[in-house]
């Protein structure tokens, strides 16, 4: 598997690369934003003399490239600074947080991978029919309204005219978790505790489902539109030809190869459902990075602004990783042949 | 005279669409004994492949088609069969080869995992160990020495010449009786189709199968078939064992098609007569009155 770590470490290269730059981009614009960081911190009773201190603890009255450098260097040692908002240190702060928006974000994009795939290959397989027709139009409407909306809609029906589902929260209050990995429905299964699992799995359902619903249609539609396309190819007439089932062909001769461009565009809208969960957690006041993250904006708390926003972008990046090595892994051409790319 | 293996008589094939019903096969009768190589031959879109997917039963499932006449293989009329047992036919006692076999193999899979899935089409429980066995054994009768190489091969890492290799063998790994050669290797250069095509034939007189060979190449056609049908616009035209319908093409369409073959020697792309209204001349049979239709 040579190719395979060779382009695993070009990869790595270059999201580093890219990371940097996001770094800089965001440290820029983060003192961009009018206001003064210290004087919100501190509030308004505090002494001009208090303000100028903490402007000179922060180094805010250096030159920007300055901070810059100080920042880079805590950043190799793993030091993001301490959130004037929480008085605490930001990576403690993102590690209490991330897990909640994760999990929630892992789970969706489950759903979407285990529904739109299989209604894309339904809808492909009976293209024209009836089932063709309802998938198509639920997957347009899955994709034409925002995760927000659905989240509003969906609480409404499932919550509160018929409470099959809770309306907020991760776990009932009356359960309590020791935080291993922070993911709840691992930590409960670490505890033993399955009706705590349950309960957490029960409360994710609606906001994940909710999240995913746009990535569900897309996946839906991408996936069709893929393998009808397919369905035109000589090799699909010739397994045709020597009798392979249609169920077959539809699973695996079809689908294999429409995979291949689909799985670009299904990665990037699993990453895009961590900036959508910020909405979608704010609905179901789902205790995840959202709220602390608007919290730090409006307060102009600027190493937790840029914390945050690495700590997603290096998510973002991960994912497309993975998507890359997917994909070599589907497609042979790729697979045994890095050189020529 | 023995009963044939595929009888196709007045075949009719109209697809319905938007502006009514278009006429593509227009009551064609053919015939092919067991064991027999029987060409049809004409330009595009004369209804030679549609002929070959009506009999593999692929078109009879397809809303727009509309399929009249008889088509009987084995004694046993297509359109009184079941959509599942016209399907149990493909690719056991009827198979396919396609115009251009690297298209015609899926590119995602290994050639020994499509070996084995046509394998499994006889055979259901065949294991994937015992089906490469078997793979290998009927690629080294196509030539193909480094069978296992080949069998662990993704299409796109063989050579267009050894993928035609590829599907002769898989078109004649489960011995059917009918071999339908749609174009073989018309995308592939001359050598290797001439390699392959000769190939095919010593194989298809070992095990004794019939096949019903489509082409427009009538070179190719003179030294493979042993009864050509030459068709026109969904008609044939023209109908005889091959030595006597070259020898003494009677029909205008067949001395039209026969005149288009540029020369090795030279002498230029030749005039063809545009006069296409004697080409619709009626059906001119070597055979009529020898007892065979």
């Amino acid at each position: 598997m040579m190719p395979i770590a060779r382009l695993l470490s070009k990869r790595l290269g270059t999201s580093l690369l890219v990371l940097f730059g996001v770094s800089m981009l965001i440290f820029a614009i983060a003192r961009i934003i009018p206001g003064d960081p210290a004087r919100i911190a501190l509030g308004p009773n505090a002494t001009t003399e208090q303000v100028a201190a903490l402007r000179a603890a922060l180094h805010l009255d250096d030159p920007v490239w300055i901070q810059y450098g100080y920042f880079l260097g805590d950043l190799l040692r793993g030091d993001l600074g301490v959130s004037l908002y929480t008085n605490r240190p930001v990576t403690t702060d993102i590690a209490q947080f991330l897990p909640a928006t994760l999990e929630l974000v892992l789970v969706a994009g489950f759903m979407m991978v285990a529904i739109g795939l299989p209604l894309g290959i339904l809808s492909a397989r009976y293209r024209g029919g009836i089932a063709d027709n309802i998938v198509r139009i639920v997957s347009l409407l899955g994709v034409s309204a925002p995760s927000f909306v659905w989240a509003v809609i969906l609480m409404l029906i499932f919550a509160f005219y018929l409470p099959l589902f809770p309306v907020a929260g991760r776990i009932s209050d009356s359960y309590s978790i020791e935080a291993v990995t922070g993911f709840l429905l691992v930590d409960t299964l670490i505890a033993g505790n399955f009706r705590a699992f349950g309960n957490a799995a029960w409360h994710i359902v609606l906001p994940a489902f909710a999240l995913a619903l746009s990535g569900i249609g897309q996946a839906t539609r991408l996936t069709r539109a893929n393998m009808v396309e397919t369905y035109d190819r000589p090799y699909i007439e010739m397994a045709r030809s020597y009798g392979f089932p249609a169920r077959r062909i539809a699973n695996r001769y079809a689908f294999k190869p429409s995979l291949i461009p689909s799985l670009t565009i299904i990665g990037l809208d699993f990453a895009a459902m961590l900036g959508n969960a910020f909405l979608v957690e704010a609905i179901f006041a789902w205790p995840g990075l959202s709220r602390y993250g608007v919290a730090v904006i409006l307060r102009k708390d600027l190493n937790a602004i840029v914390g945050t926003v690495l700590i997603i972008s290096a998510t973002f990046l991960i994912v497309n990783i993975i998507v890359d090595l997917l994909i070599a892994f589907i497609n042979p051409r790729i697979r045994l042949s890095q050189r020529s790319s | 005279m023995s009963r044939p293996l595929l009888d196709i008589r007045d075949l009719t094939l109209g697809f319905k669409g938007w502006t009514g019903l278009t006429e593509v096969l227009h009551g064609i009768s053919l015939n092919i004994q067991p064991g027999e190589r029987v060409a049809l031959v004409g330009e595009s879109g004369s209804g030679k492949s549609v002929t070959a997917r009506i009999v593999l039963g692929m078109l009879q499932s397809l809303r727009s088609a509309r399929i009249g006449g008889t088509v009987e293989f084995d004694g046993r009329n297509l359109a009184q069969m079941s959509r599942a047992e016209r399907q149990q036919l493909r690719g056991t006692r009827i198979s396919m080869i396609f115009q251009d076999p690297t298209s015609s193999l899926n590119p995602v899979y290994r050639i020994g995992t499509q070996f084995h899935e046509v394998l499994k089409r006889e055979v259901p429980g065949f294991s994937y160990q015992e089906a490469m066995n078997r793979a290998a054994e009927i690629l080294r009768e196509v030539s193909i020495v480094d069978a296992e190489r080949v069998l662990n091969s993704y299409p796109f890492q063989l050579s267009g010449g050894m993928n035609q290799r590829v599907m002769i063998a898989m078109a004649l790994a489960n011995e059917p009786d009918l071999l339908l050669a749609d174009e073989p290797g018309t995308a592939l250069d001359v050598t290797v189709q001439a390699q392959t095509l000769d190939l095919m034939r010593r194989l298809v007189e070992q095990h004794n199968t019939a096949v019903l060979f489509i082409s427009h190449n009538l070179g190719v056609v003179r030294e493979f078939a042993d009864r050509v049908y030459v068709i026109y616009k969904g008609r044939i035209v023209e109908h005889g064992p091959t030595t006597a319908l070259f020898d003494d093409p009677r029909h205008p369409y067949t001395r039209a098609l026969m005149t288009a073959v540029p020369r090795l020697t030279g002498g230029g792309v030749p005039d063809i007569d545009d006069d296409a209204s004697a080409f619709s001349a009626p059906l001119v049979d070597h055979l009529a009155g020898e007892g065979r239709p």
